[in-house]
C-alpha cells in the first residue's frame, strides 16, 4: 500500500470487544509517514475505538500496533491525541492557558513544574489555534469551537510525530473548522503523520490525501483518490450513500 | 481581581478561626482550657486535610466512594482495638485497610460483573457497615472496661482527641499534603482529562491509586472527627462551598482547606461545650451552613448573581424589543 518511506504506524490483526462482542474486528493498517488520513465509517463503526486501542486507553482482545517500529510504550513521546471534546468536564476550574500547558506535563515527567518555557510554548501554541487572547479565559466560557481549539493546541505542544484525533469537527463552527484544516496542512508539511476521526464524506476529498474507510473491519484503506468510491462507500455504509459525482456525495447516512 | 478576593477570604476565615476561641470565652462562657484548645487544633487539621482532598473526590464525582469508603473502615476500628486496644494508631490502620479493601472491592464488583458503579457502592457501604455494627457490639459484651468510647468512631467524637494524637494526626496529615504538592500536575491532569494523561505518557493506574489512597488516608484520620456515617459531608462540603468562589483548582483547594479548618475548629470547640453533643454533626451542620452560603451569595455561580443576570437579560431582550417594534 504505501509506496514509499517509512511506515508511521502499523496495526496488526487488532481486535477489541465488549462482552464478547467485537467492536472492531481483525484490522490491519499501515499508515505510511506524512500521511493525512481519515478514518471514516457509520456510527458504532467503531472509529474512536480503533484510536483508544491503538494508544492502549482501552484492552485489545488481540493484535499488535507499532509506532515507528516500535510498541506504544516506547513510542510514547512520538504520539499527540486529541480526545473527543465531550470526553471532559468542562466545567473543571482552570484556565484555557493551563489546559494547554497539560500537553507538556508528560514530558516533564515527575515532580518537574511548569514554568515560563512551558508557558511560551503554550501561548505559542494558542497563537496558532487563534485563541491566544482567550489564554486566562475559564475552559467553562468557551463555545464548542474554542473548546476543540483549545485541545488541539494542547496537543501542538506536544510536539509529535504522529498526531490521533477524535472527531475534532464534530458540531463546531466555519472558523474553527477552517483553523483546524490550516493546523492539519501545517502538521503535514513539516511532516507529522495526522489521523482524524472524521464524520463528514462531503470533506473527505479536500481535506484528507489517505483515507480508511472502516466498518468494524477495514474496508478499504489507501489513497483517497483510489479508495473515495462509490463502491466502497456503499461497502462501508450499507448502501445508504446513493451517489457520487466528482467526489460529492449527494446522500449519505450515518 | 476574582484572584485576590480568594485569597482574602481565605486570610479572613483563619483570622475569624482564630479570633473565635477568645470571643467564644467572652461571650459564651467558654472555658478556653487547655483541652478545648487541643480539640480545636485537632479539629482544624482534621478540617483542612479533608476539605482539601475532598476538591478531588468531587472533581472526580466520587463523592459517594468517599461516603462507602468511610462507612467500610468501621470494621477495621473493631479489629484494630480486639488485636492491638484501644490505641489511636493501631485503630487507625485497621481503619485503613478496612476501607482501602473497600476500595479494591468496587473495583472488583465493577471490573468482573456488570452491577453499576452505584450498586457496587451499596454493597461495599452497607456489608462493611453491618459488620463494623456487628463487632462493635460483640466488643461491648466483653469485659474490659477499656472499650469504652468506640463508638465515637460512629459520629465522631472531637472530645476525645488528646495531645498525643495530634502529633500523630499532624505527622500523617503533613505526609498527605507534602504527597499533594509533590504530584499536583499528575492529580490535575488525571482529574480533568484521565484518557489525554495515559496518552501523554502518564502513569495513570498508579496516579489514580496514589490519589485514592491519600483520600482513603484522610478519611480514616477524619473519623475520629466526624464519625464514619458524616465523614462524607466533611470530605465534600468544604469543596463545594469552595468552587462557588473560583475557577483556579489552586484557588480552590486552599479555599476549601480554609473552609474544612474552620467548620472542623469551631465544630469540635461547640460539641467540646458539652460532651453530649456529638462532634461530627456540629461540624457538619456548620461546613453545610458554609455550603449554603456559598451556593446562594458567590458571586457568579450563586443564585442571586444568576437570577440578577437573568433579570437583566429580560429587561435587555424586552427593551429591544420594543426598539425593533417601533
Amino acid at each position: 500500500m504505501p509506496e514509499s518511506g517509512e511506515l508511521a504506524l502499523v496495526i496488526d490483526d487488532l481486535t477489541v470487544a465488549y462482552d464478547q462482542k467485537p467492536v472492531i474486528w481483525d484490522i490491519d493498517l499501515e499508515v505510511p509517514q506524512g500521511a493525512l488520513m481519515a478514518i471514516v465509517g457509520p456510527n458504532g463503526a467503531g472509529k474512536s475505538t480503533l484510536i483508544k486501542a491503538a494508544l492502549n486507553l482501552i484492552p485489545r482482545a488481540a493484535g499488535s500496533v507499532l509506532f515507528y517500529g516500535q510498541p506504544y510504550e516506547a513510542a510514547r513521546r512520538l504520539v499527540g491525541y486529541v480526545p473527543q471534546r465531550g470526553s471532559v468536564d468542562w466545567d473543571f476550574p482552570t484556565s484555557v492557558l493551563d489546559v494547554v500547558t497539560m500537553g507538556l506535563y508528560g514530558k516533564l515527567g515527575w515532580l518537574r513544574r511548569p514554568g515560563r518555557r512551558e508557558r511560551a510554548k503554550a501561548l505559542a501554541a494558542l497563537e496558532q489555534v487563534g485563541l491566544v487572547e482567550f489564554a486566562g479565559r475559564q475552559i467553562s466560557q468557551l463555545s464548542g469551537g474554542q473548546q476543540q481549539r483549545t485541545f488541539l493546541a494542547r496537543a501542538l505542544v506536544q510536539d509529535a510525530q504522529i498526531y490521533f484525533m477524535d472527531e475534532p469537527f464534530a458540531a463546531v463552527d466555519a472558523i474553527t473548522e477552517a483553523a483546524i484544516v490550516n493546523i492539519l496542512r501545517e502538521l503535514n508539511k513539516r511532516g507529522c503523520t495526522v489521523l482524524v476521526v472524521h464524520h463528514d464524506l462531503q470533506t473527505v476529498p479536500a481535506y484528507f490525501d489517505w483515507l480508511t474507510l472502516l466498518n468494524v473491519e477495514v474496508v478499504a484503506a489507501g489513497r483517497t483518490e483510489q479508495v473515495f468510491t462509490l463502491e466502497n462507500l456503499q461497502k462501508a455504509y450499507g448502501g445508504r450513500v446513493t451517489s457520487l459525482h466528482g467526489g460529492q456525495v449527494l446522500a449519505a447516512g450515518g | 481581581m476574582a484572584q485576590r478576593r480568594v485569597w482574602l477570604m481565605i486570610v479572613a476565615l483563619v483570622a475569624l478561626g482564630v479570633g473565635l476561641l477568645p470571643l467564644s470565652q467572652a461571650f459564651l462562657g467558654l472555658r478556653l482550657t487547655y483541652t478545648v484548645r487541643v480539640v480545636a487544633l485537632g479539629g482544624a487539621l482534621l478540617g483542612a486535610l479533608s476539605g482539601a482532598l475532598g476538591c478531588f473526590a468531587v472533581l472526580r464525582r466520587e463523592s459517594l466512594l468517599g461516603d462507602a469508603l468511610s462507612h467500610a473502615a468501621l470494621p477495621g476500628v473493631a479489629i484494630g482495638f480486639l488485636l492491638a486496644g484501644r490505641q489511636l494508631g493501631a485503630l487507625l490502620v485497621g481503619a485503613g485497610i478496612a476501607s482501602w479493601l473497600g476500595l479494591r472491592l468496587v473495583a472488583a464488583i465493577l471490573q468482573t460483573t456488570r452491577l453499576k458503579q452505584d450498586a457496587a457502592l451499596g454493597i461495599v457501604l452497607a456489608s462493611f457497615f453491618a459488620a463494623g455494627i456487628a463487632l462493635l457490639t460483640y466488643i461491648q459484651s466483653l469485659p474490659d472496661a477499656s472499650q469504652a468510647g468506640l463508638d465515637s468512631f460512629i459520629f465522631g467524637q472531637a472530645a476525645a482527641i488528646i495531645q498525643s494524637d495530634i502529633a500523630l494526626l499532624g505527622g500523617v496529615g503533613l505526609a498527605v499534603v507534602v504527597a499533594l504538592a509533590l504530584f499536583w500536575k499528575e492529580f490535575k491532569l488525571l482529574t480533568f482529562d484521565a484518557d489525554f494523561a495515559s496518552a501523554s505518557g502518564l502513569r495513570s493506574g498508579l496516579v489514580g491509586a496514589l490519589l485514592s489512597t491519600l483520600i482513603v488516608i484522610t478519611i480514616v484520620l477524619g473519623l475520629q472527627l466526624a464519625g464514619v456515617i458524616l465523614m462524607v459531608g466533611m470530605l465534600i462540603a468544604p469543596a463545594i462551598a469552595a468552587r462557588q468562589w473560583t475557577h483556579s483548582l489552586e484557588q480552590m483547594v486552599a479555599l476549601a482547606a480554609a473552609l474544612g479548618a474552620f467548620a472542623g475548629g469551631s465544630g469540635a470547640v461547640i460539641s467540646a461545650l458539652d460532651s453530649d453533643i456529638p462532634t461530627g454533626p456540629m461540624i457538619i451542620v456548620v461546613a453545610f451552613a458554609l455550603v449554603a452560603l456559598s451556593i446562594t451569595l458567590a458571586p457568579g455561580r450563586g443564585m442571586l448573581w444568576q437570577q440578577q443576570r437573568q433579570r437583566e437579560n429580560r429587561r435587555h431582550l424586552r427593551s429591544r424589543r420594543v426598539e425593533s417594534g417601533a
